[in-house]
């Protein structure tokens, strides 16, 4: 969406609806992430790479944008928590569906981050972005300023709603499953009896076979696990780091609300000689807290449609997804059963 | 599909099986659950140890209309033939052991405090009185079944299948009346390895004969059988170890002049050891099971209230939908589990068991052989008295150490023949005991493939069901 603003203030020279993270490296403890984009112009991409601490730089200059009116306002694209090569306990937890797997959807979720910037009309115009995108060199390290906008992203495990937590455990479960369905597959093997015997064969075949029938189910199981966490986990963690930079919004409209509100009762019982700087402070204030609720409106609603979208999208890859991986489990079930039936009984 | 002609069976008696059943029958009908235990006649189409299903193949042939036989019990007999097998594939079978009874156990109804199984069966076979039976037995009756043929049966080497273990947790729960799902689960679990319990039996030809047996299926009231020891599965098998180390103990080492006993014992041991192994990995894949189950009912609630919650139309009835979606996954895992644990987990079980009661037999052969040796050493002795008598020329006391010269000769022989009596009968119970083995497993393997299958297509119409939904949300 809005990818088409090419007004002249506009600084970003790369698309922003095909912002792709391609690859994570490991350095050390450093988690580093390819970042692809491609050129407006039509003339080729710029591959660069950032760490964490490079998008925690482009989000703080985002924020700090003062001078552009009702920024408070925008609902600001959330980044996820900080992750490592080797994350502690505590930043599993932290990261929920991110920290399954192998960063496949962390970087998924990074990449969401700069496609929404990139997309967002307010924030694209920033210089900050499109030195993130295209700039071979690493962006500075900005000191983090102690404001209203730091508290996103922190604590959000806790914040989480029940769904996100109760899906979490359906997929660890689904996880165990494939685990043992593994470990029985292998067990069965040392089953196997050497001889020549024809009932022992006959108990050796079955329990190659067996072996076989739970080596599918454990690939099952795996599909069906990666389903899940690919695309039901993944939008129910947008939805959540979502619903929470709409609340931050919202409540830093509040804030200039009380503000405004002191500014009003100071021009009120101001007294004489303090009374036109007052009467300034209070429409300053006002001003703002208009541009901020212009600002508001329009991002809620974006928000919303955006969201609802989403959510829709998820569904469906997900359904899909299982209903896929569903007939591909019962054709090989189907083929395994026909097998054994066709062996002498 | 041609039929062997000398197979062609004798016309099915005039009482139709459903009459056979007829007041478990008429229970049923009204849903009540009595546990009924329904040993069906087959004529020479049986398998060993083969459940109702063999029953219901019958029912195709001769296009009897009636109810189905207790179909609860089809499900958990282990040596189960598919009903969709050809009549051919039957007879193809019949080359091997041929039995004509079949035991199935359904419903347990509770007399007083007791829960009651309720034994019909039918059979052609003339030692049995009559074709069609019912009889109600409770589960110390088993037990008492049990320690008869043990003492009996083992003494000739014999495999005795072990009886389903006590558990007095789970029997009180059921007495108390209470009606939550783990005592519904044990009832059930009791239910089918009585079952298995009764195939094994009467599938076994000599046990078949056993005067014990017969007066189990039979008579209409049983000696209450007292002093059952606790089986529990702990118990059983230190029953067995207690005996394996008398048998170590002895100082007379046996000398085996057939190395088979030998190795088949080091390949029973093994193979006990393995069997644990496996037991340990499906139970924690029952267990996994378990817990997923309880996560997507979880889930599913959660879903519900957020689609509840939730403003967008379209997306709420999305989410109401699919929190019914993982509401029928759950049932379906809650199926798979119980599958994994009747299919695998109790196999196992019976095995790691059947395979102690094995060692057992191998044992009774070694006492057997020490017994003998005894009996010799004894006899070399009385020939020595003898011998001394002589020399110092006591005729009185003489007579009698001939006569017990001859008593040990005569025990003599009867123990080597007893010895290779058990050396025989050992080696034909491993033969059979590995080959109902080897079907009852491949049995089970086709059961949860079937199993599985199912649910997968099961899923799938889930899913095709949802799609429509989720493709709705505007």
């Amino acid at each position: 969406m809005m990818e088409e603003v090419k007004e002249v203030t506009s600084t970003l020279s790369v698309h922003g609806h095909n912002i792709k993270v391609t690859e994570v490296l490991k350095d050390g403890d450093t988690l580093t992430f390819l970042i692809v984009s491609q050129k407006l112009s039509g003339t080729g991409e710029h591959h660069v790479d950032r760490t964490y601490d490079d998008f925690e730089w482009l989000q703080q200059l985002l924020f700090s944008q003062e001078d552009e009116p009702g920024i408070q306002g925008v609902i600001f694209p959330s980044l996820p928590a900080k992750a490592s090569a080797n994350p502690s306990a505590k930043v599993m937890k932290q990261l929920g569906f991110l920290g399954l797997g192998e960063w496949q959807l962390y970087c998924k979720v990074l990449e969401r981050y700069l496609r929404q910037v990139a997309a967002h009309s307010i924030l694209s115009k920033n210089k900050a972005v499109e030195i993130f995108l295209t700039s071979s060199e690493p962006p500075g390290r900005q000191r983090a300023r102690k404001n209203l906008f730091n508290r996103l992203s922190q604590a959000v495990e806790e914040r989480r709603k029940e769904g996100y937590k109760r899906f979490l455990d359906v997929v660890q479960s689904e996880q165990k499953i494939a685990v043992a369905c593994a470990h029985f597959s292998a067990s069965l093997h040392l089953c196997v009896e050497p001889g020549e015997d024809p009932d022992k064969q006959a108990f050796s075949k079955a329990c190659v076979q067996l072996s076989e029938v739970f080596d599918s189910i454990k690939k099952n199981m795996t599909s069906v696990a990666e389903n899940d966490m690919n695309t039901l986990g993944l939008g129910l963690d947008l939805e959540s780091r979502c619903q929470e930079a709409e609340k931050e919004m919202l409540f830093r409209r509040t804030c200039k609300l009380v503000e405004l509100e002191a500014a009003r009762r100071n021009a009120e019982k101001a007294k004489p000689l303090k009374k036109a700087a007052m009467e300034e402070a209070k429409k300053t204030a006002e001003i703002e807290f208009n541009d901020i609720c212009v600002v508001a409106k329009q991002e809620v609603h974006r928000f919303r449609a955006a969201r609802v979208k989403m959510l829709q999208h998820t569904l469906v890859q997900w359904c899909e997804k299982q209903l896929l991986t569903a007939k591909e489990s019962a054709d090989q079930f189907n083929q395994q059963l026909q097998a054994f039936r066709g062996i002498a009984p | 599909m041609a039929a062997s002609s000398d197979r062609i069976p004798p016309p099915f008696p005039d009482t139709e099986e459903p009459g056979v059943c007829d007041m478990a029958d008429g229970d049923r009908d009204e849903g009540e659950d009595i546990f009924v235990i329904c040993v069906y006649g087959s004529f020479a189409f049986f398998i060993v140890g083969g459940g109702a299903r063999v029953t219901s193949v019958r029912k195709k042939e001769l296009s009897t209309s009636s109810g189905p036989p207790p179909s609860s019990s089809v499900t958990q007999s282990p040596a189960a033939m598919q009903p969709s097998s050809s009549l051919q594939q039957l007879e193809e079978e019949e080359d091997e052991d041929i039995f004509d009874v079949d035991v199935a156990v359904t419903n347990p109804e509770k007399i007083g405090y007791v829960l009651c199984p309720c034994i019909c069966f039918q059979t052609s076979l003339a030692m049995f009185r009559s074709k069609a039976f019912s009889v109600r037995r409770r589960y110390s009756d088993f037990l008492g079944l049990y320690e008869k043929l043990s003492v009996k049966q083992s003494l000739q080497g014999c495999i005795i299948p072990p009886p389903p273990e006590k558990s007095v947790v789970g029997m009180t729960k059921v007495k108390v009346g209470m009606d939550d799902p783990s005592s519904v689960e044990f009832v059930e679990r009791r239910r089918a390895a009585l079952e298995r319990y009764l195939q094994r039996v009467v599938s076994h030809p000599s046990l078949l004969q056993d005067p014990d047996v017969r007066d189990f299926l039979e008579r209409d009231e049983l000696p209450r059988a007292v002093s059952t020891q606790a089986l529990s599965g702990a118990g059983f098998l230190k029953m067995i170890n207690k005996a394996s180390d008398a048998v170590n103990k002895m100082t007379i080492k046996m000398n085996e002049s057939d190395t088979w006993f030998e190795d088949k014992f080091q390949e029973v041991e093994n193979e006990e050891q393995q069997l644990r192994k496996l037991q340990v990995v499906v139970d924690s894949l029952v267990s996994h099971r378990k817990e997923l189950c309880g996560s997507t009912a979880v889930f599913a609630k959660s879903m519900a209230m957020l689609g509840n919650s939730e403003d967008n139309t379209a997306l709420s009835r999305a989410l109401s939908q699919l929190a019914e979606v993982e509401d029928k996954m759950e049932q379906l895992h809650q199926e798979q589990a119980a599958s994994d644990f009747f299919i695998f987990a109790e196999l196992l079980a019976d095995y790691i068991r059947l395979l102690g009661a094995m060692r057992g037999c191998f044992d009774q052969r070694v006492r057997a052989w020490q017994r003998w040796q005894e009996a010799q050493s004894t006899l070399q002795k009385k020939r020595e008295v003898e011998a001394k008598l002589l020399w110092a020329n006591k005729p009185e006391k003489l007579q009698q150490a001939k006569d017990e010269i001859t008593e040990w000769e005569s025990r003599v022989t009867q123990y080597e023949r007893d010895f290779d009596r058990i050396g025989m009968t050992v080696r034909k119970e491993v033969l059979r005991f590995e080959k109902e083995k080897a079907k009852d497993f491949k049995g089970q393997i086709v059961k949860y493939l079937d199993a599985m299958l199912q649910s997968q297509q099961r899923l799938v119409k889930f899913w095709e069901a949802f799609l429509p939904e989720a493709k709705a949300i505007a």
